[in-house]
């Protein structure tokens, strides 16, 4: 292949050339260069296939808006889908691959569907695919899937690292052109505290791409000027390769640094990407303008560009896309591109400008055809000349060159100052979007505002810099702007599109949406602009329609006989450009996910063989099986070991919240539907919280120290939520009660003893007395363990055995748990999982969760007798609606499988004996379930309509989401020891 | 979007969680009567376009309950008061 590379300039290192492979095939480029300038210097035009019709494309920009030459980069889990060449800087050993083609790039078999280009305009495919409608799922479905989609996902994880981080700053600068670099400047001799961003590798922006000359010298030597001084300024923080991706509310934007992604292997400890948040006080948006392509006929072949494209090839890369050069402009700008590529000693062979004549200076020599349009460009492997169409003529003139540098206008970068919502202005002079004219905390400058003189740009963007920097507290002055080579005012006369053309004209090159496709959509009554771009997906692709929507605007205008402004654009959201998955998720991955909390008893569990499982953020021993036990031989082995003898429960992971005060009784009394006032010191009371709305909230003990001091438990699960509703009860509702309370969940470890053998194992630990005399039945009093830990005892049981629960601080907890092991050995005692005391409660007809399932009141469980007529509490009033007394409602019942080797599964759904299964008929469901050690077989506790009054009757469990049909006998929720015997032994 | 929590500073919205509208009043009444004013308390709710105070309780942080005032459309914060101070 020919050698695209000039002899002279540009900002590559000539010294450090670099070796990659596309398409498996090896090539040479140099330090400083992309993919996309790498592989034009190689002569290598065809990088891509359309998406839809798998045309041959080529690189049509330099930088973030490309939409065609996307590639595989990288191999395995480092494989990025969908890169765009223009912004891969090129490294040593880089791995590319094109897209969607097979089986080849050269030779595509699914440029097929270009033939039948007809059928598949812009909609086809809510007309087809219709019919058999079996075909749908078997046929039409996974040939769609293969076919869709551009670039592949790696299936293997990512081996490399994200991080995710925040920074703070007085002014952000978004874009480091000739605005943005003036602006830090202002902002960061003033003393700001500057951040500027760029997504580009270096900064210095549309500098970088021109040749320009400022001060005397060149545009290059000014960019380095400046950076040397911003760098040494303490105050200035730079970052090149991050894109400022959206604007959020408080003058938060979120920002993509590149941290490796220009190396093969990020080096040890660095991320590839880092997601930043960064919060401003002001922000200059200093992001350029986008250059509009021209819709014209073969307007997507390979070697047809973005005029400015093609200057930064030149003049950054020193590269050229071809020998002979054509440029179709409808602007001014379209001319800077002539005068560059003649300096860089190629041909052009004319410029086409579609005004009637411009008073652009062009070089000598160059043909100047005025009032045409370029209405096809002609070649198959390599453009090899285009037809002009002058005004007034019938016939095309054919002009011979090997490139085309379009230009249809500028579209200023406004995205960021439309994020949250507000719509941008048009304006005519310019035909172009400008941003909303009002947005607090964001000063649009330079392009980005519509300036299209480098003079202009300068000047704006130190008076946006200091004026930035003042609003942000600080005395700044607009600094000196040096002196540039005149340059021309920009004028444009606006061409939609070329209505002459005699071939395909596209306006969306990544969704190969072409021109017909948008009146089309117009003529079947999708005529807004919104409803256009889901109609034929312009707008729509990887690259969201930089290069397309203002176009699509302008030809639906003409199409439906509106104005640009009343048509408008569609809704600009956050991505500014694609965010990986991995910079979203930084380190919160796998395990890593979401925090792990462990009980202070944890190191205990682990040594005794305990089986975890997640209780929420909680790890919670579940069982703790001995060689050969599955879950349901180790729990029911610990069930039948605590209630013949004793074993021990990790109880820590309920919530805990001390509570003190002179008002701490009139408190609770507000706070759960029974009262507490007759709750003496040195004893525990269950209590039941209800929502304001009458429901069941939570359940929990209260244990009264001593005057004025409680200690309250709630469910693991709410805790949480128990803890900020007694936060709001007290800040928000009753504010002037004199109370203080907080969350003791983490200081206290906490282990249940329960079983006959409870008493005699506690007494080998605590000194004080414990006879059924001395500690009754919900006795709650200070204790000693082991001669000098302090502790509390509750004598409180969930399994319905002789149970206490013994609460020692936190740094204790292991300590305490081996040595009741240890005093408990002679009696065999266990430890037990959060299965075997699921079992047990279940077995007492003890509601937990599955029960308090925010749909049921105390009646409905059977603790109506709780809810005092004394007091007022939350959820007094709503409780006692109709609806909530009703007497059909579903009531606590205990269900048991008539056949005993009949598996019960909660969530299963009852039916009247005999009923067909219907809404109609539903009669309740399960809510909990156990295997009982002491009957011998499943049980369960469930909601059933009139429960009460049915005991003894035969009734269906219905599930065919399982598979799974039985008849249960309905019986009262108590399975075990009825009498509570165990309980007070 | 940022909260001032008037103990710890300007703190980013991760940091809290909202329960909602902090302009309805608890009914003082429990009376048979005022079973209306309890049903608009618990269930009745305005969906306001605009400036709307609400609470939200500093969760990550000093676990203030706070009332924000904040437009819901722009998301701009207006106020922010402790919930004692509000009701007072």
């Amino acid at each position: 292949m020919t050698s695209r590379r000039l002899a002279q300039g540009g900002l590559i290192d000539r010294s450090r050339p670099i070796r990659f492979t596309f398409d498996h095939k090896s090539f040479a480029g140099l330090a400083g260069d992309t993919l996309a300038s790498a592989l034009l210097a190689n002569g290598r035009m065809l990088m891509a296939r359309s998406f839809k019709y798998h045309r041959p494309r080529g690189v049509v920009t330099a930088g973030a808006s490309e939409p065609n030459a996307l590639m595989e980069i990288g191999e395995r889990g480092r494989r990025d889908a969908n890169s765009r060449a223009t912004m891969v800087e090129l490294y040593d050993g880089l791995f590319a691959v094109s897209q969607n083609r097979w089986p080849s790039l050269a030779f595509d078999l699914g440029a097929v569907n270009g033939l039948a280009a007809s059928i598949f305009v812009a909609g086809f495919y809510y007309k087809t695919f219709m019919w058999p409608k079996s075909f749908w799922e078997k046929v039409y479905e996974p040939l769609i899937r293969r076919a869709a989609g551009l670039g592949r996902a790696s299936h293997e994880p990512d081996p490399d690292a994200y991080e995710k981080a925040y920074a703070h700053c007085d002014v952000l600068v978004i874009g480091s052109g000739p605005a943005g670099l003036m602006a830090a400047l202002a902002a960061g001799r003033a003393g700001a505290r500057v951040i500027l961003a760029d997504e580009g590798s270096r900064l210095g922006g549309s500098l970088l791409a021109e040749r320009e000359e400022i001060a005397g010298d060149s545009g290059f030597a000014f960019v380095a000027a400046t950076l040397a001084e911003l760098e040494a300024l303490p105050n200035v923080t730079l970052m090149p390769r991050t894109t400022v991706f959206g604007w959020f509310d408080g003058n938060v934007f979120g920002a993509l640094e590149r941290v490796n992604k220009h190396v093969a292997v990020p080096p040890a400890h660095e991320p590839v990407e880092r997601y930043w948040r960064i919060i401003a006080k002001q922000a200059v948006m200093a992001t350029g303008a986008e250059e509009r392509p021209l819709v014209f006929g073969g307007n997507d072949k390979p070697g047809v560009m973005q005029a400015s494209a093609i200057r930064a090839y030149v003049n950054r890369y020193a590269v050229t896309p071809g020998a002979r050069a054509v440029v179709f402009t409808n602007n001014s700008s379209g001319y800077r591109t002539a005068r560059d590529v003649l300096a860089a000693g190629i041909d052009v062979a004319a410029i086409i400008d579609a005004r009637d004549g411009g008073t652009e200076t062009h070089a000598a020599g160059v043909p100047l055809i005025a009032d045409a349009v370029v209405t096809r460009v002609v070649g198959r492997e390599r453009i090899t000349g285009v037809n002009v169409l002058k005004g007034g003529a019938t016939t095309a003139d054919r002009i011979e060159a090997d490139f085309v540098a379009m230009s249809g206008g500028w579209n200023p970068v406004i995205h960021l100052s439309c994020h949250k919502g507000d719509k941008p202005v048009w304006d005519a002079e310019r035909a172009c979007f400008l941003p909303p004219p009002s947005t607090p905390g964001l000063i649009p400058v330079g392009a980005a505002a519509g300036a299209l003189t480098l003079s202009q740009c300068l000047k704006d963007g130190s008076a946006a810099g200091a004026r930035a920097a003042g609003l942000a507290g600080f005395k700044a002055t607009s600094i000196a702007v040096p002196e540039t080579r005149d340059d021309e005012p920009y004028s444009i006369r606006p061409l939609w599109h070329v209505r002459q053309s005699t071939a395909k004209a596209f306006v969306d090159f990544q969704n190969d949406v072409t021109l017909e496709d948008i009146p089309l959509a117009a003529r079947e009554g999708f005529n807004s602009i919104e409803l256009v771009k889901r109609f034929t997906t312009s707008g729509m692709g990887t690259d969201q329609g930089k290069l397309s929507n203002i176009n699509a605007s302008g030809i639906l205008a003409e199409a439906t006989g509106r104005t640009v402004p009343e048509i408008g654009t569609t809704t600009f959201r956050p991505f500014y450009t694609p965010v990986s998955f991995g910079a979203l998720t930084g380190a919160f991955r796998a395990t890593h996910y979401q925090p792990v909390r462990k009980t202070p008893l944890h190191e205990w569990c682990e040594e005794m063989g305990a089986v975890f499982m997640e209780a929420g953020l909680w790890l919670r021993s579940a069982w703790f099986p001995k060689p050969g036990e599955d879950w349901r031989a180790a729990a029911t082995r610990e069930v039948m070991a605590v209630r013949q003898s004793v074993g021990i429960c990790d109880v820590s992971t309920l919530g805990k919240i001390d509570l003190q005060g002179p008002d701490a009784t009139a408190l609770l009394n507000r706070l759960y539907c029974n009262g507490f006032s007759t709750l003496q010191p040195g004893k525990a009371r269950y209590g039941l919280m209800l929502r304001e709305d009458g429901f069941l909230f939570d359940d929990g003990t209260v244990s009264h120290l001593a005057s004025g001091h409680y200690f309250i438990t709630t469910t693991t699960a709410n805790a949480g939520r128990v803890m900020s509703h007694i936060e709001f009860c007290h800040q928000a509702l009753w504010p002037e009660l004199d109370v203080q309370y907080v969350s003791v969940t983490d200081q206290w470890a906490q282990i249940a003893v329960a079983g006959p053998n409870a008493r005699r194992v506690l007494e080998r630990v605590i000194a004080e007395d414990l006879a059924d005399a001395a500690f009754p039945y919900l006795g709650a009093q200070a204790v000693t363990v082991a001669g000098g830990i302090p502790a509390r005892l509750f004598r409180i049981s969930f399994s319905g055995e002789l149970a206490y629960e013994l609460s020692v601080p936190a740094d204790h907890g292991n300590h305490v748990a081996r040595l009741l092991m240890s005093e408990g050995s002679g009696f065999g005692i266990v430890p037990y999982g959060v299965e075997a005391l699921s079992i047990m409660r279940i077995e007492k007809g003890h509601v937990a969760g599955g029960e308090l399932n925010g749909t049921t009141t105390p009646e409905d469980l059977g603790l109506g007798r709780m809810v005092s007529r004394n007091k007022d509490f939350i959820g007094r009033m709503m409780g006692e609606r109709e609806a909530l007394k009703a007497g059909n409602r579903d009531v606590l019942v205990g269900v048991k499988p008539v056949e005993p080797d009949h598996q019960l599964r909660a969530g299963a759904h009852l039916l009247t004996r005999g009923a067909v299964a219907s809404l109609d008929n539903d009669q309740g469901y399960v809510t909990s379930v156990a295997w009982s050690p002491m009957l011998r077989q499943w049980i369960g506790l469930a909601l059933l309509k009139r429960g009460r009054e049915r005991h003894g009757e035969i009734v269906q469990v219905y599930d065919d989401l399982r598979n799974s049909r039985m008849l249960v006998e309905v019986t009262h929720p108590c399975f075990y020891d009825r009498e509570n015997l165990k309980l007070h032994g | 979007m940022l909260i001032d929590c008037p103990y710890c500073g300007e703190r980013l919205s991760e940091e809290f969680t909202i329960l909602g509208d902090a302009t309805k009043q608890r009914p003082a009444g429990s009376g048979a009567s005022d079973i209306d004013a309890w049903y608009d308390y618990v269930f009745i709710r305005d969906n306001p376009k605009g400036r709307h105070r609400e609470y939200w309780q500093h969760t990550g942080g000093c676990r203030a309950w706070l009332v924000v005032e904040r437009d819901t459309l722009t998301h701009q914060v207006y106020a922010v008061t402790p919930a004692r101070d509000a009701s007072a």
